[in-house]
């Protein structure tokens, strides 16, 4: 229980991932955002392979679920434990993904949600 | 007109998950449909028939749910294969149904898009029709179909009336001889593919569809609780801990009615037919066989009920989220936690579900922890034991021992599941890959009874057909090992010391010993392996052949005054890890193609169950418990 509540989001330690309020003019991976998060993607740039599962692979998922470049997303829920995995909004379905490949999807804000969130 | 029946037109039922597919397949064919399996794979085929207006018999198919035709599963490749018609035992189909859901087009127009260089005729169903007008969604259907290229219809599946559109279209184009088909030039979507079409859709949907910005507010505020880090997690337990609630406490009056059902039978029995073998077969080996393993049924059922309604809900995959880095700690994906949940039913349930994780890696290493999971067939032997053992006590005032006992035994089972999960990543997986964890959290939807009892009526008749059959072929083996051969005349023992039963027994008591078993324990262990819950029928019968009638009604009893408290520990123990199923074996043989991971699962768990009988057997003797 005690895990729990140090992951509560209200809660200002981040246990796993460093996250940040990107500048509206930069871009930032999605893995990094926090709950609230609102903006559009740019790009998804999938760094190399990652335990086995090709980069090409996981850009295919990110594609097959809509996460292409333009779609806007959202933050909307964070899992139980260090904050992970994540549920986006994805212009109208929500999908729910680890940070670790949310990492590949470069997002930038939102002008007024990132003001009026997290 | 008249019917053609040589050659039933074929429809192909495609689209993504959570497009609703499924409740309009039941819509579509009603009680007509069947499950199978595509030959020689274990991907479920589900087909049915429907009649349209004019009086056509059409052959409807519903394929696994798929993003594309990209085959990333075994389910996903036989969708892909029978749409390609690559599959040599299906004729490819004449018609192509793609299942969209109305409120969530991106996706399902991606898949149109892929689908069009098949070149086969095809009919874009837009299901939920009636979610998607309430929320404001307006979708130009002339404008869509005209974009895409495709005929559009709108349909409910679950509303009355709903389909009619759908069934005007298939009645018009069905018989109608299929058109010179060009062939497909299909060919595996890459990266760039993907990308591409998903703009094309998002065009057509920017062309045609014009969506209000008012998103399903309903399932955002439910899932505000629901996903919450600590209020979803309290619910997810509260959750379970009404199921399992549920199982045990509504079932109890129907299984009792079933056990009194049987018993009334067995004594009818007894007075209509003669004594003497034939009886002794009917009344022991038969009927008190069959009746133990039926008097479950409310149990699977109650379960079942619990998980088709979570999932077509829409929660289950909600539970996967909140699961997964738990299940990640041990190794698992979160996907995992739907099959193993259905273990606690019956692993066999549960390991038909492993379909649904498409890595092979993660998927076997759920086929070989879920038969650890506490299924119901345990069950029986557990409240046997425990109500014959355990004193029902208090413990810290609220808390009973018994109860307590039966908690431990499932928490171990968990525990050993993830651990050996965990062992499984670290020393057999190192080098293969871990499959990213990505699902759609669909919008929340309210079950449809008739689709959830459909389903639910499946589950029982596969399991009666197991009891049928599998199990009480055991029973009659086990009868047959106890009764012969017959003692000789004036024999002042028991009969079944006699008994092919009591060789078998004693011949493997010395490995049996040094756990602390009896040659009774090592006689109900063989019929065992037919199903667990059988191992308590076999005691019976063995004790019931050797004390007469009365010990059969309270096996409990019996073993009381048998064994001693260290066996019976050591009893539960093996219980929690032993392979004792035949036909969970069977299922992983099939499910995974071959016998390896078969043996691996059993030789692993008879190892577990040995040592833990043993190491629990050793300690209750140190602590005077012998």
């Amino acid at each position: 229980m005690i895990q729990l509540v140090e992951c509560h989001p209200e809660a200002t330690i981040m246990s796993d991932f460093e996250t940040s309020t990107p500048d509206p003019a930069e871009t930032t991976p999605l893995g990094l955002a926090q709950r609230g998060f609102s903006g559009r993607v740019s790009a998804i740039m999938v760094d190399g392979d990652h335990l086995g599962v090709s980069a090409m692979e996981i850009e295919r998922r990110l594609l097959e679920l809509g996460i292409v470049e333009g779609v806007s997303v959202q933050i909307l829920h964070e899992g139980p434990i260090g904050r992970d995995p994540i549920a986006v909004r994805v212009n109208g379905t929500t999908i729910a993904l680890r940070r670790r490949e949310a990492m590949a999807v470069m997002v930038g804000a939102h002008d007024r949600a990132a003001k009026s969130t997290a | 007109m008249t019917v053609i029946d040589t050659n039933d037109w074929r429809i192909a039922l495609i689209g993504t998950p959570n497009s609703g597919k499924t409740a309009l397949f039941n819509a579509l064919t009603g009680s007509r449909q069947r499950v199978a399996n595509y030959a020689g794979v274990t991907v479920e085929r589900k087909s049915g028939f429907l009649q349209t207006a004019s009086g056509h018999r059409v052959n409807l198919i519903d394929l696994p749910g798929t993003y594309s035709l990209r085959g990333r599963s075994p389910d996903e490749e036989i969708a892909r294969d029978v749409i390609l018609g690559k599959l040599a035992s299906e004729s490819p189909p004449d018609f192509l149904l793609c299942v969209a859901d109305a409120t969530n087009l991106r996706v399902a127009l991606r898949l149109v898009i892929e689908l069009k260089r098949v070149h086969r005729p095809m009919l874009l169903v837009l299901n939920m029709i009636d979610i998607a007008r309430r929320r404001g969604v307006d979708i130009h259907l002339d404008k869509l179909s005209a974009e895409l290229g495709v005929p559009v219809v709108t349909s409910t599946a679950v509303r009355r009336g709903g389909i009619d559109d759908l069934l005007r279209h298939i009645d018009g184009i069905a018989g109608k001889p299929v058109e010179a088909i060009v062939a497909s030039d299909w060919t595996t979507p890459a990266v760039s593919d993907l990308r591409t079409a998903q703009r094309e859709a998002d065009r057509v949907i920017r062309a045609s569809v014009s969506e209000p910005t008012k998103p399903d507010t309903w399932t955002t505020r439910v899932d505000s609780v629901l996903l919450h880090p600590v209020w979803g997690m309290i619910a997810l337990l509260l959750l379970l801990f009404v199921m399992f609630q549920a199982v045990f406490a509504w079932a109890e009056p129907v299984m009792d009615l079933i056990k009194e059902g049987f018993d009334v039978v067995g004594v009818y029995s007894a007075t209509v037919l003669p004594e003497g073998l034939l009886q002794s077969f009917i009344q022991n080996g038969v009927i008190a066989g069959v009746g133990s393993v039926i008097v479950f049924l409310p149990q699977i059922l109650i379960l079942f009920l619990f998980i088709l309604l979570l999932e077509d809900l829409g929660y289950m995959a909600r539970a996967a989220f909140l699961m997964d880095r738990i299940m990640g700690g041990a190794g698992l994906h979160g996907r995992a936690f739907i099959p193993l949940l259905s273990s606690f039913a019956c692993a066999i349930p549960g390991i038909m579900a492993t379909r649904v994780i498409d890595n092979k890696r993660d998927r076997l290493t759920t086929i070989m922890v879920a038969p650890l999971m506490t299924c119901s067939a345990r069950i029986p032997v557990y409240t046997l034991i425990i109500a014959a053992f355990i004193p029902n006590r208090p413990v810290f005032g609220v808390l009973g021992l018994q109860g307590l006992v039966m908690f431990g035994l499932y928490a171990v089972g968990i525990f050993s599941a993830l651990a050996v999960s965990f062992v499984a990543n670290r020393f057999f997986w190192r080098d293969s890959a871990t499959p990213p964890f990505m699902l759609e959290l669909p919008d929340y939807k309210l079950p449809q009874l008739r689709s959830v009892l459909m389903n639910l009526y499946q589950r029982a008749m596969a399991f009666l057909k197991r009891a049928g059959t599998t199990i009480f072929a055991m029973m009659v083996v086990i009868w047959f090992l106890a009764s012969f051969p017959r003692p000789p005349a004036g024999a002042t023992e028991p009969a079944i010391d006699f008994s092919l039963a009591a060789m078998i027994g004693r011949w493997i008591e010395p490995v049996l010993a040094p756990i602390g078993f009896n040659w009774q324990i090592g006689v109900a262990l063989i019929p065992g392996m037919a199903a667990r819950e059988v191992a308590v029928a076999s005691l019976g019968t063995v004790y019931a052949i050797e004390g007469g009638k009365e010990a059969a009604d309270q096996v409990g009893h019996m073993l009381a005054g048998q064994w001693s408290l260290a066996t019976a520990l050591a009893f539960l123990a093996w219980y929690v890890f032993a392979p004792q199923c035949a036909s969970t074996l069977a299922v992983i043989k099939r499910e995974t193609g071959g016998w390896r991971w078969m043996l691996i699962t059993f030789f692993y768990m008879l190892a577990l169950a040995y040592f833990a009988a043993f190491v629990t057997y050793r300690i209750a003797l140190a602590l005077g418990w012998g």
